[in-house]
């Protein structure tokens, strides 16, 4: 068979280095061997795809996914935006998986011992795949800050977790997305991770007062820009 | 043209976002799982295990491993394998997921994959593409876990051959029988002295 297009390298202009001492956890954790460069082959332009049946509809929904016995609280939010790759076409069919703290900042886990309360009605969690135009949506509720172990009085930005597949496993990414205005960032080092300050507004979803539903729910958008192609064989 | 979004941590509180049967206990037809294969998938069925150590060797026990690999017959389920001359297998889709446990420990239930085509008229030796992600990651990393049991294959393999001989080892996956499954014990060690060799893929 013809060699498969490779994707574009992954940009370590934009993505975290593995070793990053401001981020106390990467000491023992980031690999110290240089990477060893290889050629895209069917291996990694090849990856998993997933039917609508594994992103039911109610799961893109998050105030609704895990009710228990009421709603959950805190402050209901609409994020949206496309999925794109580096051409700025769409990434269509793809699964997008969110996972976040609640409104107060607590996660259901066991090593999350912050004292604020957990929300019986909200796992954090939900998935959705994009539409034809790349475009995903979901209902949640604002996610609030919280503290961690990093160095002392470090609070984590409120932030909602994103992991996408795009269509290979060289196109696979886990991000993070940020809210506008929020004083937490510049003292995040994992916000900061990023060598580019460009990179790092990226992360940033915009208010928008399109997507805001008037009595019900403020927008938020937020477009992610996966790795793509020179040039696929068809267009050459 | 735009720029790659930026890479971030998965954090250690991944477990209802991205591997929910951990939480639940209940199997999401369809979605993600570290039990690939079923009775009927055809194949050799195996397991893959093994644990992600960190760089003093103390378990990653809030890691998460994901797989990729080819069926039994060396197909990939991906448009982008469309050689009709090599069977699908309804049964197998060929992805994994998983978080470590307290151990750092994983363990996979799959097949052996079959030889792929590398790139030119070369063939890669059976492999399965492992990808690792973890709080103190803030970027994933992708290894790839050949078996011990296909020397020839391996020696023959352009990725493998790539790698200096004296890491190409933490590659191999060591074949063992265990209470009459077949195990291929596969190591994944972040740093340090046995450092598992990452692509830059």
């Amino acid at each position: 068979m013809a060699d498969p297009a490779p994707y574009r390298a992954r940009d370590w202009n934009v993505h975290p280095a593995y070793d990053y001492p401001a981020y106390a956890s990467t000491e023992f954790r980031a690999p110290k061997q240089p990477l060893v460069p290889i050629p895209h082959t069917l291996s990694e332009v090849t990856g998993p795809s997933f039917g609508r049946d594994a992103a039911p509809e109610g799961e893109a929904d998050l105030t609704v996914n895990a009710r228990v016995n009421g709603e959950p609280m805190g402050e209901r939010i609409i994020v949206t935006g496309r999925v794109l790759d580096e051409n700025g076409r769409a990434v269509p069919e793809t699964m997008v998986e969110i996972w976040q703290s609640n409104a107060a900042g607590r996660y259901i886990h066991e090593v999350d011992q912050h004292d604020a309360p957990l929300d019986p009605n909200f796992t954090g969690a939900g998935r959705t795949m994009t539409d034809a135009d790349g475009r995903y949506r979901f209902v949640t509720i604002k996610p609030g800050a919280y503290p961690w172990g990093n160095h002392h009085n470090a609070w984590r930005p409120a932030h909602i977790h994103f992991s996408l597949f795009g269509p290979g496993f060289a196109t696979r990414l886990v991000s993070q997305m940020y809210f506008p205005g929020d004083p937490l960032l510049e003292f995040d080092p994992i916000f900061k991770g990023s060598p580019s300050p460009e990179a790092m507004q990226a992360l940033v979803a915009d208010f928008s007062m399109e997507i805001t539903r008037p009595e019900w729910a403020l927008g938020y958008e937020w477009d992610i820009v996966l790795r793509g192609r020179d040039a696929t064989p068809m267009e050459a | 043209m735009a720029k790659q979004t930026a890479s971030q941590t998965v954090g250690p509180f991944f477990l209802y976002g991205l591997t929910p049967e951990l939480a639940t206990g209940i199997r999401y037809t369809g979605y993600t799982g570290a039990v690939l294969a079923d009775e009927a998938t055809a194949g050799e069925h195996i397991v893959v295990e093994g644990r992600v150590l960190d760089g003093k060797g103390d378990p990653v026990p809030d890691s998460m491993v994901e797989i990729w690999q080819a069926n039994a017959a060396g197909r990939y389920r991906h448009a982008e394998d469309d050689r009709a001359d090599v069977p699908l297998d309804d049964t197998f889709r060929g992805f994994g997921r998983t978080g470590t446990g307290k151990d750092g420990g994983f363990r996979f239930r799959t097949v052996k994959p079959g030889p792929v085509p590398g790139l030119g008229n070369a063939w890669q030796a059976p492999h399965i593409v492992v990808c690792v992600f973890a709080r103190g990651m803030l970027s994933h990393a992708y290894t790839r876990l050949y078996f011990s049991d296909e020397g020839e294959a391996n020696g023959a393999d352009p990725v493998l051959g790539a790698v200096e001989a004296a890491r190409r080892p933490t590659l191999i996956a060591e074949r063992t029988e265990s209470r009459g499954q077949t195990v291929y014990r596969f190591d994944i060690r972040l740093q340090g002295e046995g450092e598992t060799v990452f692509f830059d893929v």
